[in-house]
């Protein structure tokens, strides 16, 4: 009775402490548990590696902010190098105003990163990759894509015209994009998948956080995704699936963070394990 | 009156029908009324961002002269506001171009703009850390009132802590075939639910839309019943 008192009176400092240290110590001391590759992922990395062409072009939708980048931003790093490495274009476009920092960023440590490590195969920004400008009102904006990409944004994020870009070269509307995976933790997926997908065909994957995956398992039945990262988890496999097949030096964002996620998963289990056996103690003596 | 009510409501009415009909004709017209439609939208979706600084100035401009409690706290907003506005619109978003950047191989978009530089290292950090808070509140949450109390709860903490396992590749550690029964709960019990709830909630958008359409729904353009 004892022990059930002291578990239902534990003050949560106790709990927030533990989270912080199962959180913290897999960093300093990991793990590194084998991982299997879940179907959507492998589907996803399949379509990259396989069905675009040398010079085709991968569309990225970077529409997060910083409150979901621990999830997705790993996700838009990985499918940048896997672009790099089969020399694909690729375009990051926002529908948020925050995804343009976040969209900058992924083209600044990646191309600084894949530059280091490639002197002799360079990527450029304007040649290889770029950001198109922030434009306000995202169905609309999405809607136009189909019609007229140029003529929807005028400018990448970079003030340059988006007709001297040679990373632009022949792109005009969807069907000139080879393949779309849009990173968001929000509903803007769905606007994607009715209206860019829905409405003008563009070949579709979905990136988005763990709790979100659950939403998008319909979209890849119905086949208006191809796939599906879910979570640090989808972000993990995709990296490993890269390094599997690529020399690649650089730090699995994802990947480290795995450890961290197991030990905070299973503390989250023995929690309410705990919980419910106070529970149903006291529930069994207060019946007596 | 006629232009408070009425005319919203005609313009309304006229755009959602035009809308639906250009979709069914694939004409030339059409397609130019449709392109022209889509302008217009992103035009006013960027004053709508105006509408929103001057509501925010407005509110906090309110609860600093009326002392409210935690008054300051809507200084600190109405600072902010104005100088990442100022170094926005005066340092430029994505300043230097990418010709400057040719030119100086040292400038770099995220070190030269005093926006990216805001973003990069005062929000980013500042809002990763707010939302990391929410694995401390729901560790404790979840402790403190996640029980089986009934057959429905039980049904929900069993599926949860199956799916919240086998998400991580320690699940994958303790049991080889985890990931299969996580992919199995997402693709199949999962599905037919989040389905169905699609599905009505899609009705009752279109139900919504055509209310709007035809006036019946006259609540967005505010002004009480």
């Amino acid at each position: 009775m004892k022990f059930v008192n002291f578990i239902n009176k534990l003050d949560k400092r106790w709990i927030y402490l533990l989270i912080a240290l199962v959180v913290i110590i897999p960093f300093v001391f990991p793990v590194g548990c084998p991982m299997k590759i879940t179907p959507p992922v492998q589907s996803i990395y399949n379509y990259i590696e396989d069905s675009i062409p040398e010079n085709g072009v991968l569309l990225l939708g970077v529409d997060y902010d910083p409150s979901t980048m621990a999830e997705l931003h790993p996700m838009a790093k990985a499918l940048t190098y896997h672009a790099f490495y089969n020399n694909v274009r690729v375009l990051f476009v926002t529908m948020f105003p925050q995804g343009s920092g976040m969209g900058q960023d992924i083209i600044n440590r990646t191309l600084e990163h894949w530059n280091s490590i490639n002197p002799d195969m360079p990527k450029e920004l304007g040649k290889d990759i770029t950001l198109l400008a922030y434009v306000p009102g995202f169905s609309a904006v999405i809607l136009k894509m189909g019609e007229n990409i140029p003529a929807t944004f005028n400018e990448d994020a970079y003030g340059n015209k988006l007709d001297n870009l040679s990373v632009m070269e022949g792109i005009k509307t969807y069907d000139d994009i080879d393949y779309m995976v849009e990173f968001s933790g929000s509903s803007v997926v769905l606007s994607w998948l009715i209206y860019a997908n829905g409405r003008y065909n563009l070949k579709m994957g979905i990136g988005t956080t763990a709790v979100s995956a659950a939403e998008y398992y319909n979209y890849l039945q119905s086949g208006q995704a191809n796939g599906l990262l879910g979570g640090l988890k989808g972000a993990a496999e995709y990296e490993k699936l890269l390094t599997d097949k690529h020399d690649f030096s650089g730090r699995n964002d994802a990947s480290v963070g795995m450890d961290a996620q197991s030990a905070a998963h299973i503390l989250f289990i023995l929690l309410i394990i705990l919980g419910n056996i106070t529970f149903f103690i006291k529930k069994h003596q207060e019946g007596k | 009156m006629f232009i408070r009510r009425t005319l919203p409501l005609l313009i309304a009415g006229f755009f959602g029908i035009a809308m639906i009909i250009q979709f069914f004709i694939p004409h030339p017209a059409s397609r130019t009324f449709y392109n022209m439609v889509l302008d217009w939208i992103i035009i006013v979706s960027a004053f709508t961002y105006l509408m929103a600084v001057q509501s925010t100035v407005e509110l906090h401009t309110t609860k600093i002269k009326r002392r409210v409690d935690g008054w300051q706290y809507s200084l600190i907003v109405l600072i902010s506001l104005g100088i990442t506005a100022f170094i926005g619109i005066l340092g430029g978003a994505f300043t230097p171009s990418t010709f400057l950047m040719k030119l100086i191989p040292a400038f770099k978009p995220s070190s030269t703009s005093p926006l990216m530089y805001t973003y990069l290292y005062m929000q980013v950090p500042m809002q990763s850390t707010i939302f990391s808070l929410l694995a401390f509140y729901m560790a404790s949450a979840a402790f403190r009132s996640f029980k089986a109390r009934s057959f429905d709860a039980t049904m929900l903490l069993l599926t949860a802590a199956i799916v919240t396992i086998g998400r991580v590749p320690l699940g994958e550690f303790i049991y080889k075939d985890f990931p299969e029964i996580v992919e199995w709960i997402l693709k199949y019990p999962n599905m037919a639910a989040q389905r169905g709830i699609l599905i009505g909630v899609e009705l009752g958008i279109i139900a919504t839309s055509l209310k709007i359409i035809l006036g019946i729904e006259r609540k967005y353009l505010g002004g009480g019943k």
